[in-house]
């Protein structure tokens, strides 16, 4: 699944992102390399921003962008 | 000279840091990218003399916007690097010091924000990490400057690490340092981050959005009108007013200098708004109608900034802003805009691309008043009530949509989507908000003092010497026919060049109706930008774009002031 199906609330692993170089160095440059575990806090109305946690970072990411990144839901 | 560079992640305290070594005071907040251009400033180290420098943020040493490239660039000059890190999120910002320390520079740690940890239940150990590292590690609390002095003491020991990894292997590479000199305690949620998530919720975000847009909006009022009606006005109207009138009786109306530093009488007296003196208009203008309004602003954005809160809007607004081909984080040099235009455009310097940058600054420029013109406007337009700004606000938000909506479609280049990090909530200092208000200020002297007095003279000149009513013969009726205005107010609009704010000014001895009143206030908000405006553009865009920017703004000037004057009705 990608980010964008994920719940508010929600953990999973991220796996790896659709995208060339520019997309993959952001993700690196924040420590978001693939098997990092995220927590999406939330997603907004429309195709707006969804927000996640890693680590301690918060991010914000595009909507376009949440929807190349695949993860994989972690159930508890 | 020996250079010492301030690196470190955006949003780490590297502002604050490089405030406290050098006593030269930056704007600091809390939100990533608040430092687009690297600032230079000087301290003793021992016996020598040595440069500090300021780098804009960067999370990685492979640029990804032009905030970044010139913190990579200026690593080449640097000797010693001190990389200032957010002891609250260790892991992260050590990405940064890997690639630091693969450079072979010296480098020496800084763990800001240090007192944080400890409501946060992380402890770190020092000592230990600096054994992995092999490079000097102090902790700070850069906002109180706990710790200042033992970076400043051990700064000569910063050296080249000793410590080697595989570039693909990084982050695992940072998990496992982390997990020898980190120990995370059970701690409880704290408020603050339920209020963080609250704000980005989007069923409790936009209620909280709508309130905190609105109870600002009215403590810039209720603050600026309040120091207006009981400090500044009542001080110029009972003491300067009557010293005014007394120099005015002793230079004798009909003189050359009275015309100059008094003005025009209106009545027989002295009228603050309208007689265009130096001394009179001139002073007035800047410290009773602007001034206050500029503090009320200031203090408002310090605290929304501080507390961290701007991101979070841009989340929230991202939607909106995608209209105009940008996105949520495009969001805060617009709002800086309604300060002055110039950080704004400044701030641009955090967007990826040129054609982000370009629809940024023009729409700013465009339909955006800075805080010296709305309160101008809101002097002059105010007194017929709420109805008159709410239609020039109305007007310009509409100007906003379609003007970004064609700026979208018909500039090249590319709109990257948000990508940006959500500062962790902050409770602001006081002290640091108001240190804030006050260079602000400052700045905005500096910038705009010797402007105004020098567009009140000429004003006063165009005046006297019936410039005014030789270009309006000149233009003929050509205000009247397309914009239903006299002819004189192509005066005001010429001066809008200088300083919008003198040009509002000029609106006032014209005697417009209500219709006028709306139509010139949002021409000049329009029409090309403000001088100090217009040379920020030119550094910022370039010569090309900034011409095209300014043939935007005049076109559209004229197509709205046509439909304003054909449609608008009263």
């Amino acid at each position: 699944m990608d980010l964008t199906q994920l719940k508010a609330g929600e953990k999973a692993v991220f796996k790896e992102v659709l995208g060339g170089w520019g997309i993959k160095n952001k993700l690196e440059a924040m420590g978001i390399t693939p098997g990092v575990v995220i927590t999406k806090i939330s997603a907004q109305l429309m195709r707006g921003p969804v927000v996640i946690k890693a680590g301690e970072t918060e991010l914000a990411i595009g909507f376009g962008m949440a929807k190349r990144m695949i993860v994989e839901k972690i159930r508890e | 000279m020996k250079k010492i560079l301030l690196m470190g992640n955006p949003n780490v305290g590297k502002s604050a840091i490089f405030t406290r070594l050098t006593g030269v005071r930056v704007i600091t907040s809390n939100y990533p990218g608040t430092t687009v251009e690297f600032t230079r400033g000087y301290m003793n180290l021992g016996n020598e003399k040595v440069e500090i420098i300021d780098v804009p943020g960067t999370y990685t040493l492979q640029p990804t916007c032009k905030a970044e490239e010139v913190a990579v660039e200026m690593l080449k000059e640097g000797d010693i690097v001190v990389n200032v890190i957010d002891s609250t999120n260790l892991e992260r910002n050590l990405g940064l010091t890997l690639q630091l320390l693969r450079t072979g520079i010296s480098l020496i740690v800084v763990l800001n924000f240090w007192d944080e940890t400890k409501h946060k239940g992380i402890d770190i150990d020092i000592k230990k990490l600096e054994d992995i590292l092999g490079i000097p590690v102090v902790a700070t609390n850069a906002i109180t400057g706990e710790g200042i002095k033992n970076l400043v003491d051990r700064l000569s020991e910063a050296r080249a690490g000793n410590y080697r990894y595989e570039d693909e292997k990084k982050w695992e590479e940072i998990g496992r340092l982390v997990a020898q000199v980190q120990t995370l305690h059970h701690r409880h949620h704290l408020f603050r981050e339920f209020l963080a998530d609250a704000c980005i919720n989007p069923v409790t975000g936009i209620p909280i959005l709508l309130g905190v847009s609105y109870i600002s909006f009215r403590a810039i009022r209720f603050i600026g009108e309040g120091i207006i009606v009981n400090l500044t006005g009542p001080l110029f109207e009972k003491i300067w007013g009557p010293l005014m009138t007394g120099l005015s009786n002793f230079l004798g109306a009909k003189s050359f200098i009275h015309n100059i530093l008094i003005g025009h009488l209106i009545d027989g007296r002295i009228d603050f708004m309208q007689s265009f003196g130096l001394l009179t208009t001139g002073l007035y203008v800047e410290f009773v109608a602007i001034l206050p309004y500029i503090f009320a602003f200031y203090l408002i954005l310090g605290i929304l900034e501080d507390i961290g809160y701007l991101p979070r809007m841009g989340v929230l607004l991202d939607r909106l802003m995608h209209i105009a081909g940008l996105h949520g984080m495009s969001f805060i040099p617009m709002l800086l805009g309604f300060g002055c235009k110039v950080p704004g455009v400044l701030a641009c310097r955090t967007m990826e691309t040129r054609k982000e940058r370009f629809i940024t600054a023009t729409l700013m420029c465009m339909t955006i008043p800075c805080a010296s013109q709305t309160a101008m406007i809101v002097a002059l337009i105010g007194k017929y009530g709420p109805g008159g700004i709410f239609i020039v606000s109305g007007v310009l938000f509409i100007i906003w949509v379609v003007a970004g909506v064609l700026l979208r479609r018909y500039v090249s280049g590319e709109s990257p989507e948000m990508f940006t990090e959500m500062p962790p909530y902050r409770i602001p200092y006081i002290s640091a908000i108001l240190k804030k208000v006050w260079m602000r200020i400052l700045n905005f002297f500096q910038e705009a003092f010797v402007l105004v007095l020098g567009g009140i003279l000429i004003v006063n000149l165009l005046y006297s010497l019936k410039i005014l009513e030789m270009l309006g013969k000149f233009t003929g009726n050509f205000m009247t026919k397309l914009f239903g205005l006299p002819p004189e107010a192509i005066g005001a609009i010429l001066v809008g060049f200088l300083r919008k704010d003198v040009a509002v000014g000029m609106l006032v001895p014209l005697n417009l109706s209500f219709k006028q009143l709306i139509i010139s206030s949002i021409l000049l908000t329009i029409t090309f930008p403000c001088a100090a405006t217009f040379s920020i553009l030119l550094k910022e865009l370039g010569t090309r774009d900034m011409a095209k920017s300014t043939l935007i703004m005049i076109g559209a000037a004229f197509i709205v002031g046509i439909i304003l004057n054909t449609f608008l009705k009263f």
